[in-house]
């Protein structure tokens, strides 16, 4: 072998090794989350622990039932998902039909930039901010609630939803569009009935991967739902999401103890459920890829 | 032959430069109540020993026993008593967990500063807690809802505001979660309804301390144990404590050590 060959060797041999580096980490990342989380359903029943609806793990008869902590990830999703579709759709529209050079080059960077934000920020202007607004506008004895999460999530998800929605209109090959102006059609109706049905898949994608986003986020929900293990009622109670309930007590739960297997377990549903968004995301975005012509 | 003279000289100058560099290791684990207990303690006693190391992390109460048992940590910090169910295991593992009281720490019930209560009996604060009293009118106030702010159910502080007032009560369901004593502290203070419990060291102006069943919640009355809301905080060391870990413990233990221990608000035994 010359020189350059080894050299090459070398080269490919690296980088196969870190992308496969991460494979590795997913499988020990399961491995443990199963390992963990699987014996507190020596204790109790899946169904038990899935439908029960009271969390008491400490208490010398302890209680695992997530279905108040299910219900309130399930809760600030939804509402994180009505500030996020359409800030962020609503922004890759703009940024992609209707912004000039100028105005694209200042707004995307800067929608981006929202994503590098640190949690811990998002959370204390939730905290802050928008407690008292919420507290005085809608007259709640607190304003740590659902709601206040929905919001500070919503916002954070919106650069997710914005740049792959943009990515996603950026696909539509520019001879549908030149088709359409073609026969007649104005900018109105080639943006609702060309532009938008063709991208259509490539912003769901965006929405679910903006909800897989807000579901897994820990910190800004730990400092703004409030934190009532109870099955929420409505907007404007305080709400414990899966995410806050295992960083509020992973730390003085006893190791190896059922507390401990139980947080393990609600961490396990937890991948389970952005694991589902994630194939559907990629799914749709294959068929969108297929759809377009593009390279499936 | 006298090259090999000139490095055994070296060889031993440099250790015996070395030697006295050579710091002893000491790693403090646990409860993140004793934790700053433990860390100002540590950065004054390193002053004083340039030999010395303590590292002090925190973790939880059951987080520091268990690397005491695992052998991991030197001292556990714990604001409750090690459980039956971890003394078998340190059993087990061949090591026996000695308690050291090191300060006592007294439990406030605070409420917004303009809630009209200022006293409460325990009776009343386990009803509120437990969901049994909603209202402040129900205790003597004014018509508003009461927002019940509880700690995370595996701090030291939840369990022993559980233990020392709800008496195995469940705490009501629909309580706000905060993960310290300043998330209380601070979500009260923004709350005109709320009532929540933080240690007494993290009680400031912006928050009003309840007078409980007659006795006001100061350094005196937790000491003395006439407060209802306090308990002690302890450091375990595996055995007696020996060497540089003797001497951290005793240093705690002294009148500076719980000098400081007083600055971090807590209360002294001295």
């Amino acid at each position: 072998m010359t020189k350059g060959q080894v050299k090459e060797k070398a080269y490919k041999w690296t980088f196969t090794i870190l992308a496969f580096s991460s494979l590795v980490f997913l499988t020990g990342i399961v491995i443990v989350l199963f390992k963990e989380g699987l014996p507190i359903f020596k204790k109790i029943s899946v169904l038990q622990f899935l439908g029960g609806r009271a969390w008491y793990p400490t208490y010398s008869t302890p209680e695992f039932g997530i279905l108040p902590l299910i219900s309130a990830s399930a809760l600030v999703t939804l509402g994180a998902a009505f500030v996020c579709v359409p800030l962020g759709v609503g922004s890759a529209l703009y940024l992609h039909e209707l912004a000039s050079h100028r105005q694209r080059a200042i707004l995307k960077p800067l929608i981006e930039l929202l994503a590098s934000i640190p949690s811990v920020v998002y959370g204390f202007f939730g905290m802050v901010v928008l407690t008292p607004i919420l507290q005085d506008i809608f007259h709640l004895p607190t304003g740590l609630c659902a709601l206040n999460a929905s919001i500070v999530l919503g916002i954070m998800a919106t650069p997710t939803v914005c740049s792959l929605a943009d990515d996603a209109l950026n696909y539509v090959p520019k001879a549908f569009r030149e088709a359409s102006f073609a026969v007649g059609a104005n900018r109105w109706q080639t943006l609702t009935r060309v532009v938008i049905p063709a991208a259509g898949s490539g912003i769901s994608t965006a929405i679910i991967l903006g909800m897989s986003r807000a579901i897994g986020e820990t910190m800004t929900v730990l400092m703004v739902a409030g934190g009532a293990a109870m099955i929420p009622h409505s907007f404007f109670e305080p709400v414990r999401p899966m995410t806050a309930t295992i960083a509020a007590e992973m730390g003085e739960a006893p190791m190896g103890g059922d507390h401990y297997h139980a947080l393990f377990a609600i961490a396990l549903v937890l991948f389970m459920v952005t694991f589902i968004f994630n194939i559907a995301a990629e799914m749709i975005s294959r068929r969108f890829r297929i759809k377009l012509g593009l390279s499936g | 032959m006298k090259v090999f003279g000139k490095v055994w000289v070296l060889t031993l100058l440099a250790l015996g430069f070395a030697l006295p560099c050579y710091a002893e290791k000491i790693v403090v684990a646990g409860s993140t109540t004793v934790l700053p207990i433990a860390q100002k303690a540590a950065e004054v006693f390193m002053d004083k020993n340039s030999s010395a190391d303590i590292s002090v992390r925190g973790g939880g109460s059951s987080v520091g026993i268990a690397s005491l048992i695992d052998g991991t940590c030197d001292i556990a910090d714990a604001s409750r008593a090690i459980k039956d169910a971890e003394l078998d295991k340190a059993v087990s593992n061949g090591r026996s967990p000695k308690a050291h009281v090191v300060a006592m720490d007294g439990i406030c019930v605070v409420v917004h500063p303009s809630n009209d209560i200022s006293a409460l009996s325990s009776k009343q604060i386990k009803d509120i807690f437990t969901g049994a009293v909603s209202n402040w009118k129900d205790v003597g106030g004014s018509d508003e809802k009461i927002v019940v702010i509880a700690r995370d159910s595996a701090s030291g502080t939840f369990e022993a505001f559980g233990e020392l007032v709800l008496k195995g009560g469940k705490t009501r369901p629909d309580a706000l979660l905060q993960a310290s004593n300043q998330a209380v502290a601070s979500t009260v203070s923004r709350t005109t309804g709320a009532i929540g419990y933080i240690g007494l060291g993290y009680v400031t102006s912006a928050v009003k301390a309840l007078v409980v069943d007659g006795v006001e919640a100061s350094k005196k009355t937790v000491l003395t144990g006439e407060y209802p809301v306090g308990r002690p905080l302890f450091m375990y060391t595996n055995g007696a404590p020996k060497g540089l870990i003797k001497e951290f413990i005793d240093f705690i233990l002294s009148q500076e050590g719980q000098k400081l221990a007083e600055e971090e608000g807590f209360v002294g035994l001295k």
